[in-house]
């Protein structure tokens, strides 16, 4: 018989086993998939997961995914630490991207240093206060924040397709839902010349290595995880738990509103409709793949934007379709999360005769 | 003669834990037999067995001189066994009837259930209302809507887990009637207990287990309690008592709070006064449920009150946040410890966070100075003698004596001009017991005060020079322990007129 | 005017069916004390499988049964992980729902061109053609009525029979339901397969009867918001049918909104749903703050684990 027995402190070694084996039984997955989908699993695995990283163009573009993958998921692993669930990051990550986008092109005629801050100024304060909804409405009535973030990113959505069908269309792009290209000053520095690697990368290490410090150093930080561990002791403790549930939100909608304006004026370099590409869902799975962890996000979001780059790879030369890469990515989460039960839990095998 | 249970060489172990270690022992039927022992003795893992929850490892069981080898509640429930929780097993949201019909097999919710239910209770003075909703009951009808659903099992054996621990002395009568009753006629009891008195008045035999292993099988009538208690410790017990009693300045005061609770089955505080000196202990009893939870969050500063409700050295604290009470000197140990006073799956070192006055020196400008908390971790540790791997280990992976020795010394170890602590030795091994008992003593003759809220009358008489008694929302004047002071306890406990 | 009526009010009921389905399923699923956020993804499989097996065989019942052993396969991964594996529920729920989508465009691919046959609604002879009564009341699809069949039997399975009062007491206290000896695990996972199957037919529901074709990601969030309702419903079946056609009803009105010379773009009368769904929720809460409480699993969303 094989039962589970809680250990009593948690495993050191099974922290860095379970992510492999993870890794192993997704791989060993993948190939059964391309088996059935009868497509050559060596080959479709390279392509996947080796290629990308042998050419010094798709290396550079992993990095372009990575940036916003890596500041999304820093802002969601605040929040899930605490508990509170904001799932709707790709409904600010869009309205951060289009109130950014909205202040450079009303400055179009305009040049000048200041205005990529103030777009992203714009862009932060625009994903707080639509997170800042769920915040309200949690704090205020008790209403679960999972399904508010999720409706009001579908609400994004469509008010971004409002924007580029209306006020914010191309005066000259003959009706397509488009707005107007960038100009220079409101379009990011690109920080590896030849390639779109754009500034938004350092900002997202930068702000990986910031959260890891104030996470482990500053009171906020234990306040975050008492609350999400214990709220009643975060309360014995004297933190606000109304405080906590802002704090939450308001990071993570501020620096998802943060990526979408690099979104914008970075790799795009104009306000288009197809702006939402999952990143704020894909994000979710980024940060529980570094068990929360600041500076594991840096790593897991490389991996996440390796298999984006790979599955665009396989499209092209196994005509798979693009959607091999959302499966893949579940069922990473899936293997993940089972075998994490290894850290807590050990698996006990009795063989034990009834008399 | 045939026994009614009879157990051989029974072993059970967790891990590296030995709970049980061959334990051997038969009850009579129609006679009330106690289990006697420490927490953490072995005595839920072999009621467990017995139930069919858990399986030994080693060892058989006889039923009536058949083999007996249950492999679930069922099985057991099949042959006649039944078994009333310490921490009950009830649903709050569901009606007395739903509740009852749950514990039984091939049952349905129907009329003739209901009206067995009201024949039950009548017939063994066990007063429930099938249709209430049990989130709604006290203790006392909790308990008693346990042991209606398993008399209507017609068991063979009952086995009662820690019965009277969150009894009022009434009900603890009115209990050893209705077993009493259930023995004449023919039911087997298997009553667990660590209080002494009741098991010598009401069982003529007696198992002693310490550590998973069996001490003795006796008769405790033949033994003073002294005796039992020295085998089921395994050492003598130092009495403790206040010698040199000195009273100060008021120093805490509850003035008439009244505060309704947010909980759906809460209880209202009513117009509660308090008046707490330096250097005092002071006690509230009461059976738990009668607001002492809400009583707690509000000192704690979890809930709010109202303005002035609440002073502490001259100052109005009512809005004051728990941390910035403990800034002030005033300090807290909640009654449950994993959740509450600790965060089960953080470490010690992380724990001690909780409570962190700046004097502490364990946070700068927000910013935490993780040397120094461990240096005061390990201090406690020291201290207080908290048994741990390390200060980095789990609060969960501590037994609960440890634990509640680490929250009581992290509170200590601030100095506190006031400590208010409820339920200091609930689910606490005896020998922790005392050495909690003695700390609390020495910190009330070094001239601070100790508010103790605890449903244990035995630690209340012994510690505290002042006794409230709270029920049902509104706290008693001090009870005069001179005159009758127990029996007066006893009656404000069962809601008797506030003198 | 009066075929107008009949046309919208057929519409609200073919839009509701769906959140139905699967909020009556999530229903059972959290009244045993288990919060499964997959919906959309077990939907979105669903409405896939379903596809596919009419597109090959144009059978109705052959692809309800595909759509429904599709929603319960998705289910037991979840299933399996949470209750065996003890994973995270939010999380678990998550993946599913991010798995779902993918399976689903990834199967999806060669079959978004073609359509099917829709599945029709039963016609009574005589009665189906009473003016304004016979299509109300005769015109549905068999699936509308198996929805309020399975409410009506959710509703009787657990406030009338002892299987039903085990699986409300086990979201009660679970600890407390197992140290009596019921199957805690058991009983939670057949309540997730059993949403999974109703999420099945939901989400086939939408690519048979409402428009009989395969769109990428073509449940838009219905997965979402049945889980709004049971929230809604404060966890009683019936109230589920009263959350849905308000939803459904929203969702046409904006269908019909223009016709009725409302000027406002599309993408703003699209928000409406969504933005009651938010709206639904946050009086709901006000009304009934004090109570909620009681109407909750207490076990809600907490991971069991049977030690000792």
């Amino acid at each position: 018989m094989i039962r589970l027995q809680t250990r009593t402190d948690s495993s050191t070694l099974m922290v860095f086993f379970s992510p492999l084996l993870a890794l192993i039984l997704t791989a060993f997955s993948t190939f059964v998939v391309f088996f059935l989908a009868g497509v050559d699993g060596f080959g479709a695995f390279y392509v996947l997961f080796i290629e990308p990283l042998t050419s010094l163009y798709s290396f550079s573009e992993m990095l372009v995914k990575a940036a916003p993958l890596i500041m999304i998921a820093l802002g969601l692993s605040i929040g899930f630490r605490a508990g509170v669930w904001n799932i709707g990051a790709e409904g600010q990550y869009v309205i951060g991207a289009v109130a950014g986008s909205a202040v450079g092109l009303y400055f179009y005629e305009v040049e000048g240093f200041w205005l990529l801050p103030l777009m992203s100024l714009v862009a932060i304060i625009a994903g707080m206060s639509y997170a800042g909804i769920a915040a309200f409405l949690r704090t205020k009535y008790q209403v679960n924040e999972i399904l508010v973030t999720l409706m009001l990113t579908y609400v994004a959505i469509l008010f971004l397709s409002a924007m580029v069908h209306g006020p914010l269309r191309d005066p000259d792009g003959f009706n397509f839902p488009e707005s107007r290209l960038f100009h220079d000053s409101a379009t990011l520095p690109i920080i590896w010349q030849g390639t779109r690697v754009h500034i938004g990368l350092a900002v997202a290490v930068i702000l990986a290595f910031v959260s890891y410090f104030w996470i482990n150093k500053h009171i906020t930080g234990l306040q975050i995880k008492i609350s999400g561990n214990a709220p009643r002791a975060a309360k014995f403790a004297g933190f606000d738990e109304n405080k906590t549930v802002w704090l939450s939100l308001l990071v993570s909608g501020g620096v998802a509103g943060l990526a979408g304006v690099f979104e914008a004026t970075g790799p795009i370099g104009q306000l288009v409709p197809h702006l939402p590409s999952g990143y704020g869902f894909t994000a979710i799975i980024v940060a529980f793949l570094a068990r929360l962890n600041p500076i594991g996000i840096i790593f897991s979001a490389l991996l996440i934007a390796l298999t984006y780059i790979g599955g665009e790879s396989a499209q092209i030369t196994y005509d798979l379709p693009n959607s091999i890469t959302s499966i893949f990515q579940g069922m990473l989460l899936f293997y993940f999360l089972a075998c994490d039960i290894l850290i807590r839990y050990k698996f006990v095998f009795t063989f034990y005769q009834r008399q | 003669m045939k026994y009614q249970l009879e157990l051989k060489e029974v072993s059970k172990s967790f891990g590296p834990v030995q709970a049980n270690d061959g334990i051997s022992f038969a009850i009579k039927p129609g006679s009330v037999h106690a289990l006697l022992g420490e927490n953490g003795a072995g005595k839920s893992t072999l009621v467990k067995i017995i139930y069919g929850s858990l399986e030994p490892d080693e060892g058989s069981m006889k039923w009536y001189g058949e083999d007996f080898c249950p492999t679930n509640p069922f099985e057991a429930r099949e042959k006649g066994v039944a078994m009333v929780f310490q921490h009950f097993s009830l649903f709050e949201s569901l009606t007395v009837a739903e509740n009852i019909v749950l514990g039984l097999d091939n049952v349905v919710l129907d009329d003739v259930i209901i009206s067995k239910i009201e024949k039950y209770s009548k017939q063994y003075g066990l007063s429930i209302n099938p249709h209430q909703v049990v989130g709604d009951l006290s203790v006392g009808a909790r308990q008693r809507v346990e042991i209606v659903r398993c008399l209507m099992q017609n068991p063979k054996l009952l086995i009662m887990d820690e019965p009277t621990s969150v009894l009022t002395p009434k009900e603890v009568t009115d209990l050893f009637l209705t077993l009493r009753k259930l023995a004449d006629n023919g039911c087997a009891i298997l009553y667990i207990s660590h209080k002494l008195e009741e098991v010598r008045q009401i069982c003529k035999y007696a198992t002693i287990l310490r550590n998973g292993s069996l001490i003795k099988n006796c008769n405790p009538q033949e033994h003073t309690k002294d005796e039992i208690a020295e085998m089921m410790i395994g050492k003598k017990i130092i009495k403790l008592a206040r010698e040199n009693i000195k009273h100060g300045k008021e120093i805490f005061s509850i003035n008439s709070l009244s505060s309704k609770s947010n909980n759906m089955f809460g209880v209202d505080l009513k117009d509660i006064n308090l008046s707490v000196r330096q250097g005092s202990i002071t006690g509230i009893a009461g059976v738990a449920g009668n607001g002492q939870d809400e009583l707690m969050r509000i000192l704690i500063g979890e809930d709010n009150a109202p303005a002035s409700s609440l002073e502490f050295k001259g100052l109005d604290i009512t809005r004051l946040t728990s941390h910035q009470r403990r800034q002030l000197s005033m300090f807290f140990v909640p009654e449950e410890r994993l959740g509450h006073g600790a965060v089960p799956s953080m470490g010690l070192d992380e724990n001690m966070l909780l409570s962190r006055p700046n004097s502490s020196k364990m946070t700068r400008n927000n910013i935490i100075d993780w040397k120094q908390v461990r240096n005061l971790t390990n201090n406690v540790v020291d201290t207080f003698n908290v048994m741990t791997p390390s200060v980095s280990a789990e609060a969960q992976s501590l037994s609960g004596g440890n634990l509640q020795k680490f929250m009581v010394g992290r509170e200590l170890i601030q100095n506190p001009e006031l400590l208010i602590i409820a339920q200091p030795t609930w689910g606490v091994d005896a020998g922790s017991a005392n050495n909690i008992h003695q700390a609390l003593i020495a910190l009330a003759d070094s001239g601070s005060s100790v508010l103790i809220i605890s449903q244990d009358l035995d630690e209340i008489l012994s510690l505290c020079e002042q006794v409230h008694v709270l029920y049902n929302g509104s706290l008693s004047d001090s009870v005069d322990m001179q005159k009758n002071g127990l029996e007066k306890i006893s009656q404000l406990m069962l809601g008797g007129a506030i003198q | 005017m009066n075929e107008l009526f009949v046309q919208i009010i057929l519409g609200i009921s073919i839009a509701s069916v769906p959140l139905i389905f699967a909020a009556t399923g999530e229903l059972l699923v959290e009244r045993s004390g288990v919060l499964n956020l997959g919906v959309e993804g077990m939907m979105i499989v669903g409405a896939i499988t379903g596809f596919v097996v009419q597109f090959h065989f144009d059978n109705a019942l052959l692809s309800l049964a595909a759509a429904i052993i599709a929603g319960m396969s998705i289910a037991a991964i979840f299933a399996f992980l949470t209750q065996i594996m003890l994973t995270n529920q939010v999380a678990t729920g998550l993946a599913l729902t991010l798995f779902g989508l993918g399976v689903s465009a990834f199967w999806g691919r060669a079959y978004s061109k073609v359509t099917v046959d829709r599945v029709d609604a039963i016609n009574v002879p005589g009665l189906s053609d009473l003016p304004i009564v016979g299509p109300l009341v005769f015109s549905y699809d068999p699936l509308f009525y198996l929805s309020i069949l399975m409410v009506i039997l959710v509703w009787y399975f657990l406030n009338r029979t002892k299987k039903g009062l085990i699986l409300r007491a086990i979201g009660d206290n679970h600890d407390a339901a197992h140290a009596i000896g019921h199957k805690v695990v058991r009983y939670r996972f057949i309540a997730i397969l059993f949403g999974g199957a109703m999420a099945g037919i939901g989400g086939a529901y939408l690519s048979l009867v409402q428009v009989p074709i395969w769109v990428e990601g073509m449940t838009a969030g219905r997965g979402w918001i049945s889980l709004a309702l049971v929230v809604f419903a404060s966890w009683q079946p019936f109230k589920v049918i009263v959350g849905a056609i308000i939803f459904g009803g929203i969702t046409i009105l904006q269908l019909h909104a223009q016709g009725f010379g409302v000027n406002v773009d599309a993408q703003y009368l699209s928000m409406l749903p969504y933005l009651m769904t938010i709206f639904v929720l946050v009086t709901l809460r006000i009304r009934i703050k004090s109570n909620t409480n009681r109407v909750m699993p207490s076990c809600l969303g907490k991971i069991f684990h049977s030690t000792q």
